[in-house]
């Protein structure tokens, strides 16, 4: 592992580094096209609800014998509605009707019960009426609107309206591309899937800050010296964190991945699977987003103000008059007589 | 938790780790020791792991009464869901309300899911209808209530129940009943008399009263043959059997005579009635409440104008007939909650039923016939059952998962950091242990149960925890690179480490505060578990991880940057501590030196 470890170093030291800033319009444009794809997809898909938004019962039975066309045949048979019919890692039977109200859910249960030869007290139901999911959504889409305006609020505090912005601009960014891929690929929309989703707030934010609060340490000092523009000084600051961000990246996902495993494997589709399925998705989003998207909007933002601006003027000033005396320009910054309070952290201290 | 200091205050746990860990530890065993002593080793589970039935239902918003929905009323609902699921023979079923206008009822496994979903459902109907024959519960000859004492005072009545309204409640549930018969007496609130005392109750069986026959006391419904029909069967009632009581008054039309239970005193008694006068509806409001004069519990009654009126009209008659029929029966639900007698009509809309009440079933019998009927009416909106097994394949599935995750993330953490990791380690199960611990305290304490989504929340959680660890120990190696020994280099990451902690963690439990604010259900428990860990992550990093590492950088194989610690200064690419020394080469030094 010393390899990373030697990368890692040279990333902090800047020794090596990737142009992330530089080449962020790449980057906007690939998430544009996949916002534009995503959204494209949802217009005309749409999303593939599950029985929770639509109103309908599912049944799971214990370990039967009866073959799903079967058991398909015979759910259609007594509820007179479509079903459909997975079988489970365990042997027993998944058997979605939609559109039965739930007062007639139980008698469809025992003649269940008695077509696939299993007890009818072993049999589970889930029984939904048809607004409980639409419900889930809209208390999720409450609770999304709240959080989005007390994290900008929070984040323009900690660090400053413009990290809030880009910040804000990015979950916007993870949802939508979570919520695409979601429509892209069929995935069943469940209350699971949405809690997924809503806890990639958290943790899409989670990596941002990260970045961002290297970034806000590295351009602390920055108007003071002249080296390095914004955009430098914030590629450096990403490329600095980038071991951190894949490894807190990695290490989110091994646990939901697990779950994703087991919840699929172990027991086909459920709640474990839904969670985990959003969140496997939106994570990767995010920690895409966090480096690929937050940094450089911050970036654009920043090289807006007339301080910035006068920053990169002098920048570029002294490398071209440092260029024009035939010196490399790290000398001529070593001719500086700046302390360099940048690259201490703490101003005044002796290295 | 607000936003970071901008000045870099000396850390509390410099100094003096061993302080922040005796903090912790502490914390632990008196969680752990606390958990044993209330014999609540295992969290709580929630009906998806355990088995059970989940009932969610909402209130309905009815057009122009949209203020219905309150909390006073949603509470009444509960209360009254509750005695009728609880009545069911069921322990320990749950009835609360979550968010401004759903209940969820969560009834364990082992009991008749069907019959306990008709309970929750079913509106409460609430009728007042005159007595006609009363007998003890049993199937024998009907025998009468004692004679009234012929004082001017109203005459009394055995008072019946105590306000237990479970159609079907179990012969367990008629040892709360107060065993006594009761006197009540029901008047106009002007009557200045007082009402008997309960000293002058007597067992309600010495005395005979008339058989009740078709001829004489049936109600002119004209139709003979259900008379005699209803007489047959009042016989054969057996109240004293949960099952034939459960089926006694279901479904009786009010416009029709019935025969219904209800519990006197310790006893159950049988009842024919009359059609219904007076229903629900028509109370506007009844309170159980202290009079003033004589110092004891009765229930007063408002009634709407539509209401007084009928209430005036049935007392008027009731008045001039003989015991039992001068009683009319409170029925609640097919079963007689009260039967008070009349010795005048009354009129004006007010009345009380006084006699033998307690504080508690005053109140309960007020509340009854406030909203007996239910104050709102319901939609359930999700009904779900689980086996037991499936339960516990979930939650061993739940369990593989966290398991693998955890291991995943050790391994990773092991082959990344090396030494480093097993710090890593040590904390995460530092974690888990408070984490469980509280888990099942709260089970207790708040009534908190784990459901599927929220061991997902503490699965999530794992890397949300793991993550802290990675942000302080990569600070630590850029000061190592820096060029500084370890001791120092531990100290001069943790401000920097601890800021971006707290911001990230803060985020993170921002978005679970409100998830667990405004949603329901499931999402409320991941919600609740994400919060939680988002605090011990916190708690454990301030507390144990960073106090560990100070300690653990005063030992030489982790000062000495051995190759196994994850602090080797080679390996990381140190610089040779030089001061201010310019590396040939063509990489400058970072200006930029300092990230999260």
């Amino acid at each position: 592992m010393s390899k990373l470890g030697d990368l890692g170093a040279k990333l902090y030291r800047g020794e090596v580094g990737y142009d992330f800033v530089g080449k962020r319009f790449l980057w906007y444009g690939v998430s544009i096209l996949i916002t534009i794809t995503a959204i494209v997809a949802l217009a005309v898909q749409g999303l593939n609800m599950g029985i929770e938004f639509k109103g309908g019962a599912v049944f799971t039975t214990p370990k039967t014998t009866v073959s799903v066309a079967a058991a398909t045949e015979a759910a259609e048979k007594v509820s007179g509605h479509d079903a459909i019919v997975q079988e489970l890692g365990t042997g027993g039977l998944r058997i979605q009707i939609s559109g039965v109200d739930t007062g007639a859910a139980t008698e469809i249960k025992q003649k269940l019960a008695a077509d696939l030869k299993v007890d009818q007290a072993s049999i589970n139901a889930d029984l939904v009426g048809p607004s409980w999911g639409e419900q889930i959504a809209n208390k999720a889409w409450t609770g999304l609107g709240i959080f989005m305006v007390l994290v900008v609020i929070y984040l323009a505090i900690a660090f400053e309206w413009r990290m809030a912005v880009a910040a804000l601009i990015a979950l916007i960014h993870d949802l939508t591309i979570t919520v695409g891929v979601y429509a892209l690929v069929g995935f069943e929309v469940t209350p699971g899937t949405v809690i997924g989703l809503l806890t990639i707030l958290g943790y899409s934010l989670y990596d941002t800050v990260v970045v961002f609060d290297g970034l806000k340490e590295s351009s602390k000092d920055i108007t003071k010296q002249t080296r390095w523009t914004y955009s430098e000084v914030a590629n450096r600051s990403i490329n600095g964190t980038l071991v951190r961000s894949i490894n807190t990246t990695v290490v989110a996902l091994l646990p939901v991945a697990a779950l994703l495993f087991i919840g699929g494997g172990f027991l086909g589709a459920g709640m474990l699977n839904d969670i985990s399925l959003s969140l496997f998705v939106g994570l990767a989003a995010g920690a895409y987003s966090s480096i690929f998207i937050a940094t450089p909007l911050v970036v654009d933002l920043k090289e807006r103000e007339p301080a910035m601006k006068a920053l990169k003027k002098r920048v570029l000033a002294k490398r071209a008059a440092a260029v024009a005396k035939g010196e490399s320009p790290d000398e001529a910054y070593e001719a500086e007589d700046e302390p360099q309070v940048v690259a201490q952290g703490r101003p005044g201290r002796r290295r | 938790m607000a936003a970071p200091k901008k000045g870099r205050r000396p850390t509390g746990a410099q100094g003096r780790p061993g302080r922040a860990l005796a903090i912790i530890l502490i914390a632990m065993v008196a969680l752990t020791a606390g958990m044993f002593l209330s014999k609540q080793t295992t969290p709580r589970l929630g009906i998806d792991l355990a088995g059970g039935t989940s009932i969610t239902l909402k209130a309905k918003s009815e057009p122009g009464k949209e203020s219905a929905i309150n909390e006073t009323n949603m509470n009444t609902a509960v209360g009254i869901i509750d005695r009728r699921v609880n009545g069911l023979g069921v322990s320990e079923a749950e009835v609360q309300t979550q968010g401004r206008d759903h209940i969820i009822v969560n009834i364990p496994k082992g009991t008749n899911e069907q019959q306990a979903r008709e309970q929750v459902g079913t509106t409460a109907q609430l009728y007042f209808r005159p007595v006609i024959a009363f007998a003890d519960g049993s199937p024998a000859a009907p025998e009468g209530t004692p004679s009234p004492s012929p004082s001017a005072s109203g005459s009394t009545a055995p008072k019946a129940g105590d306000g237990k309204t479970s159609p079907s409640a179990t012969p367990s549930s008629s040892a709360t009943s107060q065993g006594r018969a009761l006197s009540e007496a029901l008047k106009a609130p002007a009557a200045p008399t007082p009402s008997p005392s309960a000293s002058e109750s007597k067992k309600a069986d010495d005395t005979k009263a008339p058989s009740p026959s078709a001829s004489a006391s049936a109600p002119a419904t004209g139709d003979e043959a259900a008379a005699a029909a209803l007489q047959a069967k009042f016989a054969a009632l057996d109240c004293n059997d949960p099952a034939q009581r459960a089926a006694a008054g279901q479904g009786a039309k009010p416009e029709e005579p019935m025969i219904a239970c209800g519990q006197r005193g310790d006893a159950w008694g049988k009842w024919v009635l009359g059609p219904a006068q007076v229903n629900g509806q028509d109370v506007k409001e009844a309170k159980g409440q202290i009079d003033p004069q004589r110092g004891q519990w009765i229930v007063t009654m408002q009634f709407t104008d539509k209401g007084a009126d009928k209430f005036a009209k049935i007392t008027g008659e009731l008045a001039t007939k003989q015991m039992p029929q001068n009683q009319f029966a409170i029925v609640l639900d097919g079963k007689v909650i009260s039967d008070p007698s009349v010795s005048q009509a009354l009129t004006g809309g007010n009345a009380e039923i006084s006699g033998g009440f307690n504080q508690q079933s005053a109140q309960d019998l007020g509340n009854m016939l406030s909203y007996g009927a239910l104050p709102l009416s319901f939609t359930e909106d999700s009904v779900t059952t689980v086996t037991a097994a499936l339960g516990g394949e979930q939650l061993k599935a739940g369990l593989i998962a966290g398991a693998i995750g955890l291991a995943l993330v050790v391994i990773y953490l092991l082959v990344y950091y090396r030494g480093l990791a097993f710090i890593a380690i040590v904390s995460l199960l530092v974690s888990a242990i408070l984490t469980y611990t509280i888990m099942s305290l709260l089970g207790k304490g708040i009534g908190f149960a784990l459901n599927l989504p929220a061991v997902c929340g503490a699965i999530v959680a794992i890397g949300i925890t793991a993550d802290s660890f990675i942000v302080y120990f990569e600070r630590i190696r850029d000061e190592i690179r820096e060029g500084r020994t370890l001791r120092p280099a531990v100290e001069r990451a943790w401000p920097r480490a601890r800021r971006t902690i707290l911001v990230s963690d803060f985020v993170s439990f921002l978005a679970a505060a409100v998830l667990f604010i405004v949603t329901v259900g499931k999402v409320q428990g991941f919600a609740f578990t994400l919060g939680l860990t988002t605090l011990l992550d916190v708690v454990v990093v301030f507390l144990f991880t960073k106090p560990v590492m100070t300690l653990v950088a005063r030992t030489n194989f982790f000062a000495s940057g051995h190759p196994w610690s994850g602090l080797d200064p080679k390996r990381l690419g140190a610089k040779p501590p030089l001061r201010r020394s310019r590396r040939t080469g063509s990489a400058p030094a970072p200006v930029d030196a300092k990230e999260a």
